[in-house]
């Protein structure tokens, strides 16, 4: 028995990053928004850093695998065929909750790196298209940072001053400019000031498992209080099975799972899926239907393909001084010396160096033995003291080209607790970003030896892999050749959009938060401005 | 000798526990702090075993397996070559023991107070930072647009 809602203009399914952002966008048209999301409202009182254990949590039910941290909102995702783990979060903030805020732009050229090198495929859009609601999300999201840096055209202005260099940091820029290579104090959504509700950051420096100051940006506490005074519904604990359509082929609407496990259908005149890289394409794969054989708005082929996911290789050392420490946000300043594509290197593209600080008593201790270089026995005592508050960190961001044999499909075997198959994941990291790891490896010893760090180690594929979920149902004009047009809507059917990082193109070398947001914010305008004709 | 009962492992097991966590991390007179093995360390354990349960399970029985026996019961020559072997094995389920007792380690009062940090959480109270030397950004100011101009 499947119990039957009223219907609503727009149905959101999920409401992280973009689709909150979509939800506030959109609640200006007083259209009837409801959103659906498979979790839960977080609480600040819950989060890790209020308890002893706040490292440990890390490993439990704030893991960043959802395998490992299998929450009852989690679903289970079978990537034991990728050396990249996935990441996500499920709740309402979804992947915001569990990110390090880290907030950086992707850069004019990563629009155009057809045109420009070569390789994948140009976007149907630009980094000019995007400015305003970089611009416009910057402020909503309350990004600290400074304005004026080089590599950016100059109409990037963080509304907040920028995280404290502190020692390590003054440490990280003496040493790029000793070396005449660029630095730039990191764009972040920690709030470095009182701002629109949000205490200031106080340092408690385990910023990624939730922030229980609220210093960090999550959309659960910047989008959502917005949207949701505007009307905008949102249904926590409602895990979506399957877009449905009518005879004309048009979405009709979801069906989904209460908290009770009873069946919905809730009936839509517009669905907008923002479920990430993963979770996207694994509800139009479960969208297959007797008018969509392949999967739901799949007539291309492409719904899964060409997963980018950010290989990240990181290089730590340890200097003579004691340095900051895990005493303040991870984020401190980043290099883009080497983002462009140089013709004299080996490949394409390039990366962003970002230089951390370091990291709690126990997870010192933790990475340092699974790293074999803290002994067990009589010497354990005095390295460990070595090591504590003394540990420089640089990971190297590298670009992930599309190739289509990267993918998601969905497991013949494994489902969640409802029953609903669930994401496996077959990905291999190329050559070209094999050579790009190998010369950021590099680059980082070069750095470290400079700031005269010892004891240096390498990871190509650290376990806390970066979860950036890209590129499984990417936009562009040609119906064969992308999934979504210019301003996120199917190809094949005209009344459901996608705003999530499965429509990205190419995936630069950044965090991709910021230009998520920025997407589904240009999208929900593109939506705004085509009222009249959205389906024609 | 702390109570097995609520933990999931055995009597043998927590016993065994102890004495290996005695080897990875000793006692240390000159950092005043106790070994991993210390009656609250390992009650801390035990009490938040959780999602790794199996896999200290797991690491134990080949303690136990390398032992011939109970670890504890093997005699102080021999124990120093079990342990060494078992150490140096480096698998999956000792990697997860190991962290166990690392992340309940670090957490102890004594522990805290000898690294010279206070034994808190984060919350409320954080930490301070200091702003750092912002004059080093001057000659970056000075460099040329490296953004590539792409319409």
């Amino acid at each position: 028995m499947t119990a039957r809602n009223d219907i609503v203009d727009v149905l959101i399914v999920g409401s992280g990053a973009s689709g909150a952002a979509v939800a506030w966008s959109l609640a200006e048209t007083k259209m009837k928004i409801l959103c659906l999301e498979q979790g839960d409202w977080m609480n600040n009182a819950h989060f890790p850093t209020h308890g002893r254990d706040w490292e440990a949590r890390r490993f439990s039910d704030f893991d960043i695998s959802p395998n490992r941290r299998g929450r009852e909102t989690d679903y289970p995702i079978n990537d034991a065929d990728s050396p990249m783990k996935i990441a996500n979060f499920n709740g309402v903030g979804g992947g915001t909750i569990l990110y390090t805020a880290h907030f950086p732009r992707m850069h004019p050229s990563d629009f155009r790196v057809r045109t420009l090198d070569g390789v994948a495929d140009d976007w149907p859009i630009n980094y000019a298209t995007l400015e305003p609601f970089f611009a416009e999300n910057d402020r909503i999201m309350g990004v600290s940072g400074l304005a004026g840096d080089p590599a950016y055209p100059p109409s990037r202005n963080p509304p907040m001053p920028p995280l404290p260099l502190g020692k390590t940091g003054t440490l990280y820029a003496r040493t790029m400019n000793r070396l005449g290579w660029h630095w730039w104090p990191s764009d972040s959504t920690v709030a470095t000031a009182d701002y629109d509700g949000r205490a200031k950051c106080i340092n408690l420096g385990h910023c990624t498992p939730g922030c229980a100051q609220g210093a960090k940006a999550s959309t659960d506490i910047t989008y959502w209080p917005l949207a949701l005074r505007a009307g905008v519904e949102l249904r926590t604990r409602c895990r979506v099975r399957e877009i449905t359509t009518n005879e004309h082929g048009m979405a009709a609407g979801a069906i989904y799972y209460d908290a009770d496990g009873i069946e919905h259908f809730q009936p839509a005149e517009v669905v907008i899926l923002a479920c990430n890289g993963i979770g996207t394409p694994r509800l139009l794969l479960n969208s297959a239907s007797s008018r969509f054989p392949n999967g739901l708005a799949n007539s291309s082929g492409l719904i899964g393909k060409n997963l980018m996911l950010h290989p990240w290789p990181q290089v730590r050392g340890y200097v003579e001084d004691e340095i900051d420490g895990g005493r303040g946000p991870m984020n401190v300043i980043w290099s883009k010396q080497f983002y462009e594509t140089d013709p004299s290197r080996d490949f394409v593209r390039g990366y962003t160096l970002q230089f951390a600080r370091g990291t709690g008593p126990a997870n010192e201790a933790i990475t340092s033995a699974a790293a074999g270089q803290l002994p067990w026995g009589k010497d354990h005592h005095h390295v460990y003291r070595r090591r504590l508050n003394h540990r420089l960190h640089i990971g190297i961001a590298c670009e992930d080209l599309p190739e289509e044999h990267n993918r998601v499909t969905l497991d013949p075997v494994l489902k969640d607790s409802h029953g609903i198959p669930a994401p496996r994941i077959d990905y291999t990291i190329s050559e070209n970003t094999r050579r790009m790891m190998e010369h950021g490896i590099a680059r980082a010893r070069d750095i470290l030896t400079a700031a005269g760090a010892a004891d240096l180690y390498e990871q190509r594929n650290p376990l806390n892999s970066p979860g950036h979920l890209l590129g499984t149902a990417r936009m562009g004009s040609n119906p064969e050749q992308s999934v979504v047009n210019a301003w996120g809507r199917s190809h094949d059917v005209k009344n459901l959009f996608i705003v999530d990082g499965s429509i990205w193109v190419t995936s630069g070398g950044v965090n991709p938060t910021s230009t998520i947001q920025a997407l589904a914010l240009y999208v929900a305008d593109s939506m705004k401005q085509r009222l009249a004709t959205l389906f024609d | 000798m702390p109570d097995a009962s609520p933990s999931g492992l055995t009597q043998a097991q927590v016993q065994d526990l102890c004495r290996i966590a005695d080897v990875m991390i000793p006692a240390s007179t000159e950092y005043a702090v106790p070994s991993a093995g210390d009656d609250t360390i390992i009650a801390d354990i035990l009490r938040t075993l959780g999602r790794d349960l199996a896999d200290v399970r797991t690491a134990l029985t080949e303690l136990a397996s390398l032992s011939g026996g109970a670890f504890s019961a093997v005699d102080d020559t021999r124990r120093e070559a079990v342990a060494a072997t078992f150490l140096a094995s480096r698998t999956p389920a000792l990697v997860t023991l190991g962290r166990v007792v690392l992340q309940c380690y670090y957490r102890d009062d004594r522990v805290m107070r000898s690294l010279g940090l206070e034994p808190r959480p984060p919350f409320p109270l954080g930490h301070t930072l200091e702003q750092g030397d912002w004059s080093l950004l001057d000659p970056v100011r000075t460099r040329t647009k490296m953004w590539r101009d792409a319409p």
